[in-house]
């Protein structure tokens, strides 16, 4: 146990390093997803009505195609320098390096999400502001679940041709469930809805991403074959 | 022994079942002949839960092994996949079209299974996409365990994103007391389905193979 731990640890804050001194990640993804913001205020125009109606769907949009970004870099960092063969050598189990790559991934994603959340509400002068605690477990879960499967494809995706677009193409069938019940609970934290009727939604989201960690830990070995 | 007993079985299956469907089984009551689609489209979608699990069986049994012949199973599940899941949407569709009035709806059957028909697409572009046979291999195996893990789910959160909608009430998959006969002729064309995707399965196995060795012999020469 401790050894796969430690390797998990070792990769998480190596990723967290390359993030702190570059900030390559946080940057571009959160101004991505502010693009995004502008672009659905001229695309759906300036009814807040239309907008806040729409709100739970542009969120996991938002967060699924800036997550896109964010899993091909983390894997595209490691092709460089050819440092995603020192992965391969390095001893151990793979499923740790999956485990901390998955870390690293989701923290840089959830961070990203906090930055849109809040920008949401500042531009379109959204009361969102006491949905967050509802809204935090909902981002939580979803985001593992989506680099849960996005974190293996990423990696066997970085050492193909054609990978720009190859993970959304592969990614996103795969990530559907997620999208569904990921929407429908910020739908639901939103609104101030109620537990019990959301309680389907919490076991699918949460099965997902516990056959997926489950898949990928298994699986990851294969993918980083040599 | 696939070409002698699956292939005629499929054969002999199919021609009884499909004259038994379209024509001596009686007229439903309610849609008339356009009911008889029914015959095709059933069998069809039973064949690509087979396809969905010859490639499950033959991705575990590939990363397991390391057999190419379990990698080969698996192609051909994919392909008979696809095959058999876009025949599904193709009937739905056209008997969709009388029936509910448009060739398209986001009902939860269809909808599950167009996402069905989008995974296994995307997973003949990872195979075509990967030079390396070994490494095609083991990604697509890859893809293929967690595609089939994601069919369960995917099926579930698709059903539920519109039941909690909208209460199916034209859309609802009916279930009437079936006419026996009816049921046979619905019973043989899933046998023969069944057998022709076996057939199938066994004979591109086999092609896929021939093709291997054929590669091999232009490497040695």
């Amino acid at each position: 146990m401790a050894p796969f731990l430690r390797v998990t640890w070792a990769v998480f804050r190596k990723d967290l390093t390359v993030e702190r001194r570059a900030k390559e990640g946080i940057n571009g993804l959160a101004f991505f997803a502010l693009l995004l913001l502008f672009l659905f205020y001229f695309t759906l125009g300036p009814d807040g009505e239309r907008l806040r109606a729409a709100l739970p769907g542009l969120f996991w949009l938002t967060f699924v195609l800036a997550g896109l970004l964010g899993l091909g870099r983390t894997f595209a960092l490691e092709r460089e320098n050819a440092c995603i063969d020192g992965l391969v050598l390095a001893p151990g189990d793979k499923g740790a390096i999956y485990l901390g790559k998955l870390l690293a991934v989701s923290l840089v994603m959830l961070a990203m999400e906090a930055v849109f959340v809040a920008a949401t509400g500042f531009f379109y002068n959204l009361d969102i502001w006491a949905a967050v605690p509802r809204l935090v477990p909902v981002g939580l879960a979803g985001t593992v679940g989506f680099a849960a499967v996005g974190t293996l494809f990423a990696a066997m995706t970085a050492q193909l041709r054609a990978r720009e677009l190859l993970l959304p193409v592969l990614l996103l069938p795969l990530a559907v469930p997620v999208l569904i019940a990921a929407v429908r609970l910020t739908e639901v934290a939103l609104a101030g809805g109620s537990a019990e009727s959301s309680a389907g939604w919490w076991r699918l989201l949460l099965g997902f991403d516990v056959v997926f960690l489950t898949a990928g830990l298994l699986t990851f070995e294969f993918v980083l074959e040599p | 022994m696939a070409r002698r007993i699956l292939g005629p079985a499929a054969g002999i299956l199919l021609a009884a079942g499909l004259t038994a469907g379209l024509g001596w089984a009686p007229r439903d009551g309610v849609q008339g002949d356009v009911q008889r689609i029914m015959y095709v489209h059933v069998p069809a979608i039973l064949a690509a839960y087979a396809a969905i699990a010859l490639v499950f069986v033959g991705s575990v049994g590939y990363l397991g092994t390391r057999r190419e012949t379990w990698d080969r199973a698996a192609a051909a599940g994919g392909e008979l996949a696809v095959c058999f899941i876009g025949l599904t949407l193709l009937t739905g569709s056209i008997w969709g079209k009388p029936t509910w009035g448009t060739w398209w709806t986001w009902d939860a059957r269809l909808t599950s299974t167009a996402i069905l028909f989008v995974l296994y697409l995307s997973y003949q572009l990872l195979r075509s996409v990967v030079d390396d046979p070994e490494r095609a291999a083991t990604y697509a195996a890859v893809l293929g365990i967690v595609a089939a893990l994601d069919v369960p789910i995917i099926h579930f959160s698709v059903v539920w994103w519109r039941t909690l909608h909208q209460a199916p009430t034209v859309l609802k998959p009916q279930a009437p007391s079936m006419d026996p006969a009816m049921l046979l002729a619905l019973a043989v064309n899933v046998a023969g389905f069944l057998c022709a995707f076996a057939y199938l399965a066994v004979r591109r196995c086999r092609l896929l193979a021939l093709e291997a060795a054929a590669r091999h012999r232009a490497l040695d020469a």
